[in-house]
């Protein structure tokens, strides 16, 4: 393979020519190369990601030995944070909840997804030279950048962090502590995603490669410009909630304060507390979850679109149901827009409107139904070559099974009765966000690796992560399935307090042990990730034998991606094509070769 | 230290509607388990048969799967089946078809940060008014000194007292933030929101006393919102009204609060 | 970074398939989302204002007057900046920045209009918080306040800094002004639906 070596060897020259015009600064710090602030998106977003996950960490001590005081961190918390025996403390709790929720879904996952993967890829795979606007999409990166430093600085402030759920439901929020600096931050990260997804859908209409149709696109393409959409039209509502929450923080109005309200025996306005009321709790909720819940697909779809990549790689064939799959996803676009209320069917919201939201509810998972089944067809006639990001792809579609499946008693209403705000509403999304899309992260972390450094990661560390991982993410959220169903609440500081906590103490429990061993089950990640990046195997440009257009360009790409123009010829996984001898047929490689 | 506790199902059932919930949670379920163990064996199967080995190519060759389209519509079919035959009449029954009250028992809960206050109407029948600005340490749910129907209301915290085999209308409100009023025992979950009063309905068929959680996030204590609902026998239900002295305050510590 | 933009396609240059170069493809996803967020805000004022027992009328406690001069300003300024392109397109920079400085300064009169229309509503002691009537009249009007501030320093980055690139690349100058153009009709806009809904109604 002398041609590839030669290939990331012309790379490496042409990254260096640059490097002579550019100073080290604006090459690395405030690049305006989508892969540069790809790369910096990941790193940033896998810090939040241990951040977000080392809150919990915390929190789960809590769950498993109530009451118990911390070992070592406790002597590290604040004082509002840990009760005089270092033991966490119920705003301590709350706390480290809110802003878990928070960081993972805003400032870890959305960004690892869109604005790492996406970053990176979307431009190489459509052979463009970098995203449409440069500028834009590096003020993107730092006004996020800004967002995530406001959010972390929040728990050093007086009055703290946020502490009223991710979801911040007013009239809570609105006369809680830290909420005021959380609303800034969001703002901050609003206007980040805003910044993206304008640049992701302009790049993908207009900079495709010549020969590049709409149904050439990689499915990851496809996922990011959905999701590009989801962004761009969900956002903006949840804008206009927080900063009306701002208005009701900071200058007294009353959007979401009713009339009549007595906190802790004084009834409003007080001094502190100024507020007139006539304005409407609901209203935050329609408004938020008008915006969370096409902002769940935000978190699956680029997970499926990483994960459709590696499946259509590794089982060398091309995508079963391609464009079943792609027409599925643009219908689940649509229909996220309209399923937003049933996360409020317990709001005392009427049969009707409970039953149109179910329906739509009920419809929108089968879109998901084909997508996964499209992936499951897919490994059928297949040769497989289990790697390391196979394994997570394939461990992505029986856990976003059982996350999927675990909706369905949620989206009826009936069911909800029992089930919502339970560790079943818990369980059922960590197995969509955390062995789905977490895993699918991984699995497009093992694949473009090699794109990005030039270098492969280790397989032996691979799958030293890949199983205790798989292992320990059932171990700690299938028991809260059935705490669940017992009916334990979520939010719960102190289970043992209720009946159906002390029912299933046992499980949380053995759900904290498992995030802990899980925790340790990173570890040969972090050393992977870093180690191989100086000391991995080198490979050539193309190590997985891929036939979609990023690996036409040299490991790592030079600024402007490509060393010749690049032309598209065929649709994007053509492996394994009958009476050619190779198993694969790149998508930018002419036909009469 | 831990207090075990491995449940794996559903808690104790003593309303009269609740094994219709439970009824559908059952069947969902049972799809849930049928849709993954055929999907799983698919995909098990394909994992044993379709590894790379020497001399083995992958079939490019577009397989025509007619058995993926019938699970899909067999999904979307089983779906409208639950909704229409199952989540529909119950939830139309548990929300909408309410009891005449005067064959009801009528209470009213009003939540605050962190409690559940009772709220009964006496003797005479008729709730006394209620305002916000009469509430006081000595008036936890603010009724009006002036109202002669006030004197003789019962007013409890954290324990709710029913009778047995006789509909029960709760009428929900909160005095600041959003609450969430859960019976699981009863299959009854309700969000209590300020500014508005929600009524919601159910019919306990045994006997025992069982927890009111706060469901909703309400504040730091909101772990310690918990109350007691006490299923009497008529006889019972009746004798305990009548030991409690009207129009006097209940007597609550610091503790019931946890402000 | 203008090395940057020469190798990216159809910055300037519009595209054959969409007929729109990118940064005016841009400029109309942007502001769709914008009409997400104020879309949002308007079904919230819908909405609070329908669950209120009493809500006064705009025009009782509002200054129409001011509202209407400020609207014909507003839309005035739409019209010069169309201007200013047309006159960009024709190769008049001359004429187009005498056009923007217009625009600008209508612009400013409409904020010093604002201005004295919120002082007069401080002197009153009527604030965000007096009641949700006033909490929505300051939230959506500010709001719009704020779009029509950011338009102004785009107008003045035009006429000032940003002025050299009509020597260096004419065509991508007159297209920088379109895209602003686009957003200070979309301003326009919002504030038409604004006024007869706050202060009319
Ligand atoms: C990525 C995130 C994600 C995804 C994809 C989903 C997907 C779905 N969600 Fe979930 N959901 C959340 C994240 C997500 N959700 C979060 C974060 C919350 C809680 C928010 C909060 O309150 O804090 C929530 C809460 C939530 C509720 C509110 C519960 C409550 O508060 O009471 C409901 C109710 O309808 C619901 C329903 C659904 C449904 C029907 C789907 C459907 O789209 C699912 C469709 C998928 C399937 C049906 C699977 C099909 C697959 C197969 C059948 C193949 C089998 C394969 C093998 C065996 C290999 N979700
Ligand atoms: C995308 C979203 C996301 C993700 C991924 C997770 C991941 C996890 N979550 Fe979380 N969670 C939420 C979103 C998410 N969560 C939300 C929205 C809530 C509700 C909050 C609320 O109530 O308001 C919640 C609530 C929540 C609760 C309930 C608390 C309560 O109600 O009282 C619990 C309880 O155990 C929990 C646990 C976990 C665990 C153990 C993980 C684990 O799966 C985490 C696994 C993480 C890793 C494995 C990270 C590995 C890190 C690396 C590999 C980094 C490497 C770094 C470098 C290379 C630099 N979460
Ligand atoms: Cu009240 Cu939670
Ligand atoms: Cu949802």
């Amino acid at each position: 393979m002398s041609a590839a070596t030669h290939g990331s060897h012309a790379g490496h020259d042409h990254g260096a020519a640059h490097g002579h015009d550019l100073p080290f600064w604006r090459k690395y710090v405030f690049s305006v190369d989508h892969k540069v602030i790809g790369v910096q998106y990941t790193i940033t977003a896998l810090v939040f990601l241990l951040f977000g996950f080392s809150l919990m960490m915390i929190m789960r001590y809590q769950l498993a030995y109530p009451g118990r005081p911390l070992p070592i961190v406790g002597s590290w918390l604040g004082p509002g944070l840990v009760n005089a025996d270092r033991s966490l403390s119920p705003d301590g709790y709350n706390v480290f909840g809110a802003m878990h929720g928070t960081i993972m879904v805003f400032l870890a996952v959305v960004p690892l997804v869109v604005g790492g993967f996406g970053n990176y890829v979307v431009p190489l795979q459509i052979g463009a030279p970098d995203m449409a606007f440069p500028r834009l999409n590096a003020a993107s990166y730092w006004s996020y950048l800004s967002g995530g430093l406001v959010m972390f600085a929040s728990f050093f402030m007086k009055g703290g962090a946020a502490q009223s759920g991710w979801t911040s439901y007013a009239p809570l929020a609105v006369i809680s502590p830290g909420q005021t600096v959380w609303l800034l931050g969001m703002v901050l990260l609003i206007t980040s995603s805003l910044l993206g997804s304008v640049n992701f859908i302009v790049t993908i209409v207009q900079l495709r490669a010549p020969g590049l149709s709409f149904f050439r696109l990689p499915f990851f393409v496809w996922a990011q410009f959905v999701t590009a959409f989801l962004l761009l039209l969900a956002f903006p509502p949840l804008e206009a909630a927080a900063i009306l929450q701002l208005m009701d923080r900071i200058a007294g109005t009353s959007f979401f304060m009713p009339t009549g309200l007595v906190v802790s025996g004084q009834i409003l306005p007080t001094e502190a507390l100024p507020h007139t009321g006539g304005g409407s709790p609901l209203l935050w909720q329609h408004l938020f979850w008008f915006l969370a819940h096409p902002e769940v697909y935000v978190l699956i779809l680029p997970a499926m679109g990483i994960v459709a990549e590696v499946v259509a790689n590794n089982t060398r064939k091309p995508l079963w149901g391609y464009r079943s799959m792609v027409y599925a996803i643009i219908f689940l676009g649509f229909m996220s827009f309209i399923v937003w209320a049933h996360h409020m069917f317990m709001t005392g919201m009427g049969t009707k409107l409970s039953l149109f939201f179910a329906t739509t509810t009920m419809i929108i998972s089968i879109p998901s139904v084909v997508v996964l089944t499209a992936l499951i067809l897919s490994l059928w006639g297949a040769a497989m070559r289990f790697n390391s990001q196979f394994l997570f792809a394939l461990a992505f579609l029986p856990m976003f099974a059982i996350g999927g499946l675990t909706g369905l008693p949620l989206g009826l209403p009936a069911s909800d009765i029992h089930l919502h705000d339970t560790y079943y509403v818990i369980g059922h999304f960590h197995y969509v966000v955390a062995p789905g899309t977490i895993f699918a992260i991984f699995a497009g972390v093992y694949h473009w690796y090699p794109k990005v450094t030039g270098r492969k990661m280790s397989e032996l560390l691979g799958r030293v992560h890949f199983w205790p991982s798989l292992i320990c993410m059932n171990v700690i959220f299938l028991p809260m399935l059935f705490q669940g169903l017992q009916g334990l609440s979520r939010r719960t500081y102190d289970p043992l307090v209720y009946d159906a906590g002390q029912a299933v103490q046992g499980w949380h429990f053995v759900s904290s042990w498992g995030a802990w061993i899980l925790a340790i089950a990173q570890i040969p990640f972090i050393i992977n990730f870093f180690w191989s990046a100086v000391a991995g195997k080198k490979v050539s440009d193309n190590p997985w034998d891929a036939t979609t257009l990023e690996w036409a360009a040299p490991s790592p790409p030079p600024h402007g991606n490509f060393l010749k123009s690049v032309s598209v010829y065929r649709d994007p996984y053509v492996y394994s094509p009958p009476g050619r001898p190779s198993d694969f047929w790149p998508q930018n490689q002419p036909p009469e070769d | 230290m831990m207090a075990g506790g491995y449940s794996l199902w559903l808690p104790v059932d003593v309303s009269k509607h609740g094994f219709e919930i439970d009824r559908l949670i059952y069947a969902l379920h049972i799809l849930m388990a049928v849709l993954f163990v055929g999907w799983g064996i698919v995909f098990a199967y394909c994992l044993v048969r379709f590894r790379q080995r020497p001399g083995h190519r992958a079939d490019a060759v577009v397989i025509k799967a007619k058995a993926s389209k019938y699970a899909e519509i067999g999904v979307a079919v089983f779906e409208a089946v639950l909704l229409l035959a199952f989540a529909v009449p119950v939830l139309a029954r548990v929300k909408n078809q309410f009891p005449s009250e005067a064959e009801s028992e009528v209470v009213r809960v009003v939540a605050e940060q962190f409690a559940w206050n009772g709220h009964y109407a006496g003797a005479d029948g008729v709730f006394g008014r209620t305002d916000p600005k009469f509430i006081a340490p000595d008036n936890l749910i603010g009724l009006d000194p002036n109202d002669p129907h006030g004197t003789d209301d019962i007013i409890t915290v954290n324990e709710l007292h029913v009778p047995v085999n006789k509909p029960v209308i709760v009428r929900l409100s909160s005095k600041d933030v959003i609450h969430s009023f859960a019976v699981p025992a009863l299959r009854v979950k309700q969000d209590v929101i300020p500014g508005m009063t929600i009524p919601i309905w159910f019919e306990a068929a045994r006997l025992g006393e069982f927890d009111i959680q706060c469901a909703q996030l309400c504040g730091n204590n909101h772990f310690k919102m918990r109350g007691r609902i006490h299923i009497d026998t008529d006889a019972a239900f009746a004798e305990w009204k009548k030991s409690k002295a009207p129009g006097e305050a209940p007597k609550v510590s610091e503790e019931d609060f946890q402000l | 970074m203008s090395a940057t933009a020469e190798v990216i396609p159809h910055t300037v240059e519009p595209h054959p398939v969409t007929g729109v170069y990118n940064g005016k493809f841009g400029m109309w996803l942007f502001l769709a989302s914008e009409i997400m967020l104020f879309g949002a805000l308007f079904s919230s004022y819908v909405l609070l204002r329908v669950g209120s027992a009493e809500w006064p009328h705009g025009y009782s406690v509002l200054n129409v007057p001011l509202a209407t001069v400020n609207t014909m300003v507003l839309i005035t300024s739409s019209v010069t900046v169309v201007m200013a392109w047309y006159c960009l397109q024709l190769n008049d920079f001359g004429k187009a920045r005498l056009y923007l400085l217009a625009t600008i300064g209508l612009a400013l009169v409409f904020m010093v209009i604002k201005y004295i229309e919120y002082s007069s509503k401080f002197e009153h002691h009527h604030y965000p918080r007096t009641n949700l009537f006033y909490g929505l009249y300051f939230t959506l009007t500010g709001l719009h306040g704020l779009h029509v501030l950011g338009g102004i320093l785009v107008f003045l980055y035009f006429v000032g800094p940003g002025a050299g690139m009509w020597k260096t690349d004419p065509h991508r100058y007159t297209n920088r002004v379109e895209c602003a153009g686009l957003y200070w009709h979309f301003v326009d806009l919002v504030w038409i639906f604004l006024f007869p809904s706050i202060y009319l109604l």
